[in-house]
């Protein structure tokens, strides 16, 4: 038997490593999982006062699971493939023993969780280590990352910018390395939009595809989760272990898990791809006009393409939107509207008063609007998009200049990201690491070819196109 | 204030008296922003032409 060694590989600071690098070193013995928990529970303790990503960090949990591993290592039994890697989950995961608070006041009274959302229970059951739950817009309804209850979480590259949301936290914690990999939602962008502004690479499966079960909903119609992490490889290791239908979903499609893992390193020969233009050649940023151009030429892609009536696309959605988190909140509104962040309580507010008729067309228009945009696949593989139509904005910021053109910054954020996952397509969003701060572009697949959108990522990585850069030092 | 102005607030006060809502005056023009915006959107997707016989997206599944 050989027993593990506590030396770090090559002497590396263990929160620089990626998940991957982690899982090797603990399998095979160079590393200890509980070495790992213990500079990830120090670098929390260093760095998240500052950065504000962490909510709750469940040390003792994550010190007994570490424990736990290097047992079973020492005794020869075999691990999963995440063995020993430290993660955390946005608030709005069930986490055994915490109220779910979702971001908000009034849900942290809330009895704590009975047991863990599906998606912790399968990364634990890949060997994964729950390290605690993250900050994020009150219940989800947010792209900024700001939150008046819990404070902003503050983007890892600019302490003094947003992260962008509502996954706040699951950015700043990933880009920040306080963590190597991060659970988020996205039900316009909340995965694609912290990715964005923290530069990261962050993946939003197909509508349908993993369980949503013992999390806090915002739109059944349109919530996806999903996650984030500083390296291609890391998101499909970990959405591997989390593929798998679950009952607690009645949107999870029954569909058998599609491993993508071993597909990364099948490069991008063969592949199509297209640029989105028209609508995502609007409103955009000089940064991601240059950022989509750099990962055109490295795909070697020329062609544009317009998807049909995207702002209508994304019309429908913002009323879709609004009107189920209107509808989910209505009692809560009734009974504590002052114990709401005032944005999001006036926009649930609106949300609820707006005409059945309208709500009908738009479910109407998202089933054309998806035949429509499906048969682009038919003669493309990917299409790539801008992912925010600007770097990560000031905290506090209200206005948005782009082309000399001021526009209410926290309507404009989800413009790209919006009739994406309106119809439920696979993205993953890559970073450009530009200076002084990065910037994310959407890689777009028909549903079910997480393959595609990560094989894409995967090559953009080995080419240095897309990089999750470093914070600064602190 | 316009006739079309007077109208959306006297639309937003019956519908928070119908929902069982309370809105303070001071929430009042952040509620009608938004609601406005959600009409305005809602609006371009309304103009949209489909046949009678086109489904939504959420089909129940029994």
């Amino acid at each position: 038997m050989n027993q593990p060694a506590s030396s770090k590989p090559d002497g590396a600071d263990v929160t620089t490593l990626t998940a991957a690098e982690i899982a090797q070193g603990v399998a095979s013995g160079r590393l200890r999982a509980s070495t790992v928990v213990a500079d990830t529970l120090a670098r929390i303790a260093k760095d998240n006062p500052l950065l504000n990503a962490f909510t709750d960090v469940t040390a003792e949990r994550a010190i007994n699971r570490a424990r736990d591993i290097d047992t079973t290592i020492a005794a020869g039994k075999p691990v999963g493939p995440l063995a020993g890697v430290p993660f955390a989950v946005k608030n709005l995961f069930d986490v055994k023993g915490l109220p779910t608070r979702a971001g908000s006041k009034i849900n942290r009274e809330l009895a704590p969780a009975a047991r863990d959302a599906v998606l912790i229970e399968r990364l634990e059951a890949a060997g994964a280590i729950l390290v605690g739950a993250l900050n994020m817009g009150e219940y989800a309804y947010d792209f900024t990352g700001e939150n008046v209850h819990d404070g902003p979480s503050r983007n890892p590259h600019d302490t003094t910018r947003m992260t962008g949301g509502s996954s706040g936290g699951s950015g700043g914690a990933a880009a920040g390395q306080l963590v190597p990999l991060t659970l988020g939602s996205d039900t316009n962008g909340s995965i694609r939009v912290p990715s964005s502004f923290c530069g990261l690479f962050g993946l939003k499966p197909t509508y349908g595809r993993l369980p949503r079960t013992r999390s806090f909903p915002f739109v059944f119609a349109l919530d996806h989760l999903g996650p984030l992490a500083r390296s291609p490889r890391d998101l499909a290791l970990s959405y591997d272990a989390m593929q798998g239908f679950d009952a607690g979903d009645g949107a999870c499609v029954e569909r058998p898990a599609e491993p993508v893992t071993s597909e990364l390193g099948k490069g991008v020969a063969g592949l199509h791809v297209a640029i989105a233009g028209g609508y995502f050649r609007k409103g955009l940023c000089a940064e991601g006009i240059e950022a989509v151009a750099r990962v055109a030429r490295a795909l070697g892609a020329t062609q544009e393409l317009e998807l049909p009536e995207v702002a209508r696309a994304r019309a429908a959605a913002y009323v879709i939107t609004t009107t189920e988190g209107g509808s989910l909140h209505l009692d809560r509104l009734r009974k504590r509207p002052q114990d709401f962040d005032p944005a999001t309580r006036d926009r649930l507010i609106a949300g609820s008063m707006v005409p059945a008729p309208l709500v009908d067309k738009a479910q109407k228009f998202r089933r054309w609007y998806r035949a429509r945009t499906l048969e682009l696949f038919e003669k493309v593989d990917v299409i790539i998009a801008p992912a925010t139509p600007c770097v990560a904005p000031k905290l506090g910021e209200q206005i948005i200049k782009i082309d000399g053109v001021e526009m209410p910054l926290r309507a404009n954020i989800g413009i790209y990201t919006q009739p994406i996952s309106f119809i439920g397509l696979p993205v993953a969003a890559v970073p450009v690491p530009l200076s002084p701060l990065p910037i994310g572009v959407q890689i777009i697949a028909a549903p079910w070819r997480e393959d595609i959108v990560l094989r894409v990522a995967q090559h953009l990585a080995d080419s240095g196109t897309a990089v999750a850069p470093s914070p600064p030092s602190r | 204030m316009t006739a079309d102005e007077d109208q959306l607030n006297t639309a937003i006060k019956a519908g928070a008296q119908m929902l069982g809502l309370t809105i303070e005056p001071a929430w009042m023009p952040s509620v009608r922003a938004n609601l406005e915006v959600s009409l305005r959107l809602g609006k371009l997707v309304e103009e949209f032409p489909l046949p009678d016989d086109h489904e939504p997206a959420s089909i129940f599944k029994a």
